[in-house]
């Protein structure tokens, strides 16, 4: 048995060499699937273009189609993701957006972990019986909520009433520090500013809380399922005859193992996370990728940005496929019964 | 009470799918909710497009400038828009689209990933052609699964061309890959099952194995996972029309998601809440229907969750006579009540 620090090096380093593999899919794929011509690749992007425009594009998409990938990839490679239609270039936009989309989708996990997972240990607790039935009530309902209706329904009914706001990071625009991780509530707390840290709390509750609820079903299903596979087993019953709490037995002895499985959330989840931005920061305005993509796709009015959204779409990916490398390598830690070799 | 009784709980048998279908229905309550809203919604769907006079009392475009921006009322269920245009007849129309829409894109994803998996799964074989069509065909299923359906979805339905068609395309493409991954799991479980070998012994020809003892012992989880994807595609869809790229609003074939957008952005919502609310409530309770009926379908997919269930169902053991679907739901509350308690005294204290 290798659980070794060398063994888990070895660990790690075999599980980032597989991620090669299918980054050169994600970016294969994504070509493919926004170059093929089955339209006017530039009619369907730029309805409403200038002349000029159109002709760049048509010239641009006109090469063989090996030789316009090696021009994709090759930029890609070196940083050069193109440009929207107004000249503003994509690389650096989504470089600057991105920590806005992280700290949402954090935020988000965060609730996930500390509100699923306990409903997920009373549902099993009372498998069956009333308590059972209320989780499932609520997570389905999550489940059934589109993101825009939970987006909507949040920002203009919950938001006045609840007195939080639902635009934006922050109250005001101009800021009295400066923004070193672009992430709202870590550069507040950077500068030491608490009101203002405060602020940017009560900015990002909304929209986590409507990611988390929408996709809080998955880590409440698996933690019910994992616990009622730990509850009859001998080690528990020997916890409880020993005298144990209820609360005990429960929340540290059963959950304890069942957790592990539950880290497996974490990739799964990833998907449901970032796809959820795209319409949450367009409606609580939360500068990230996620609105990027939505104007990007040409969302509402917006001006399609046919650049702009092949990088998107690339970047998501990736957002997926580390959380799913981060849950791997997480759930190798947790379980001791994976063979790091 | 019925955890005490002598003989203990009765081995799981095998059932008939139908069979297993009415035990979770009865051990759930909500399931069985779920199911009766299902069919609620469908023949709903029906009446609307069989006979739309029934319960569609206005056009989708029809303008009344004598009853602009009205609140609910007998006269117009869920109010009417600032043209006059009554919510309730256009949030009725798109319920055939929208549940249609999900039915088509769940089942060609069903038939797309269901012929791949099965291929992947049967024909694995290292070193052979198909052993090698397997690990092709698992490893594009990989690269697709890396993307959030949602965001290339979106993405393709830009490059196809801009419409609930195109839309349609779009999202299947992005979704065959867990019917893939689902159907050969289940195939590779199955495969090696005393049943195959013995067909196999007798000279059965693969092909045949394939398709008469393994697909059909793969079929059940498969139209499990169905039932509860069929919301989640609803829920893509009407999300890619809420961006405004699949179908426009107002229009002849109206469509919640557009719908939601198009009150939402002019403005209404505030003044107006049930422009937005009503076909905001409609796909909520759509999707929650095949949610709730689906959820609890799926206890019996998990391992986990199926032997909670094993017990629960069999430590009070009704009599599995063929009761009519009528008389077994209105038994439902009391089998119910009765179930309950033993479902948490066999988790919290099994008899070791």
């Amino acid at each position: 048995m290798g659980r070794s620090l060398s063994d888990l090096i070895i660990f790690v380093a075999k599980r980032l060499l597989q991620l090669i593999p299918v980054l050169l899919g994600v970016i294969v794929l994504t070509f493919l699937v926004t170059h093929l011509k089955l339209t006017g690749l530039c009619n369907e992007w730029y309805p409403k273009a200038g002349q000029t425009t159109l002709e760049n594009c048509k010239a641009k998409y006109s090469a063989p189609i090996l030789n316009q990938f090696y021009q994709y990839f090759t930029a890609l490679l070196q940083g050069h993701w193109g440009a929207d239609i107004a000249g503003v270039p994509v690389y650096p936009t989504i470089a600057a957006d991105f920590p806005a989309t992280l700290e949402l989708v954090l935020a988000s996990l965060f609730l996930m972990i500390f509100i699923g997972i306990p409903l997920g240990v009373i549902a099993a607790q009372y498998s069956g019986r009333f308590g059972d039935h209320l989780v499932r009530i609520f997570y389905l309902s999550g489940w059934a909520t589109p993101t825009y209706l939970g987006a909507v329904v949040a920002s203009v009914f919950l938001a006045p009433y609840l007195g939080l706001p639902a635009h934006g990071e922050y109250s005001s625009t101009s800021l009295p520090f400066h923004q070193y991780t672009h992430m709202s509530i870590l550069d507040a707390m950077i500068a030491l500013n608490l009101p203002y840290t405060a602020d940017a709390i009560s900015h990002l509750i909304l929209p986590a809380v409507v990611l988390a609820f929408i996709n809080m079903g998955i880590a409440t299903r698996m933690t019910r399922a994992s616990m009622l596979e730990v509850l009859p087993l001998d080690y528990v019953k020997s916890a409880r005859m020993k005298g144990l709490s209820d609360f005990w037995v429960l929340y540290k002895h059963a959950l304890r193992n069942a957790l592990i499985t539950t880290t497996t959330v974490l990739g799964i989840t990833a998907g449901g996370l970032l796809a959820g931005t795209v319409v949450i920061e367009e409606v609580f305005d939360w500068p990230g990728i996620g609105q990027y993509a939505y104007n990007s796709i040409g969302g509402g009015s917006s001006v399609p940005n046919f650049d702009g959204a092949v990088a998107v779409v690339i970047v998501f990916a990736i957002g997926v496929v580390v959380a799913n490398l981060v849950a791997d390598i997480l759930y190798g830690l947790l379980d001791p019964r994976v063979d790091w070799r | 009470m019925a955890t005490s009784s002598p003989n203990g709980p009765a081995p799981p048998r095998a059932d008939s799918s139908i069979r297993v279908f009415w035990r979770v229905l009865r051990a759930n309550p909500l399931s069985f909710f779920g199911f009766l809203l299902c069919a609620f919604i469908g023949l709903t769907a029906l009446v609307v497009v069989v006979a739309p006079g029934l319960l569609v009392p206005y056009g989708p475009l029809q303008q009344n400038s004598l009853a602009r921006n009205l609140g609910p009322s007998a006269h117009h269920l869920f109010g009417t828009d600032n043209l006059g245009r009554d919510i309730y007849s256009n949030v009725m129309l798109a319920l055939p689209l929208d549940l249609g829409i999900g039915f088509a894109i769940a089942g060609s994803a069903l038939f797309i990933g269901g012929a791949l998996g099965l291929v992947a799964g049967f024909y694995d074989t290292p070193g052979t052609l198909g052993g090698w069509l397997s690990i092709a065909i698992m490893r594009v299923t990989d690269i697709f699964l890396s993307f959030p359906s949602l965001i290339l979805a979106l993405a393709m339905t830009r490059v196809l061309g801009l419409g609930v068609g195109p839309t349609v395309i779009a999202i299947t493409l992005t979704w065959w890959p867990f019917y893939v991954r689902l159907v050969r799991g289940e195939v590779l479980a199955v495969k090696h099952r005393p049943y195959v070998s013995a067909a196999r012994a007798a000279g059965v020809t693969e092909n045949r194995i394939l398709l008469r003892h393994v697909l059909r012992n793969v079929l059940e989880p498969v139209i499990v996972y169905f039932t509860l994807d069929i919301g989640t595609v609803l829920v893509t869809y009407s999300t890619i029309g809420f961006v405004g790229v699949a179908s426009k609003f107002p229009s002849a074939q109206p469509e919640w998601g557009a719908m939601l957008a198009f009150y939402q952005g002019s403005g209404a919502a505030t003044s107006e809440p049930w422009l937005v609310l009503a076909p905001g409530a409609a796909i909520f309770v759509t999707v929650l229907a095949f949610s709730l009926l689906g959820d609890g379908l799926r206890d019996i997919l998990d391992p986990r969750t199926r032997r909670a269930f094993v017990r629960s169902t069999t430590t009070h053991d009704p009599p599995p006579e063929t009761t009519t679907a009528l008389s077994s739901s209105s038994d439902e509350p009391d089998s119910d009540s009765s179930s309950a308690p033993a479902v948490g005294a066999v988790d919290a204290r099994s008899a070791s």
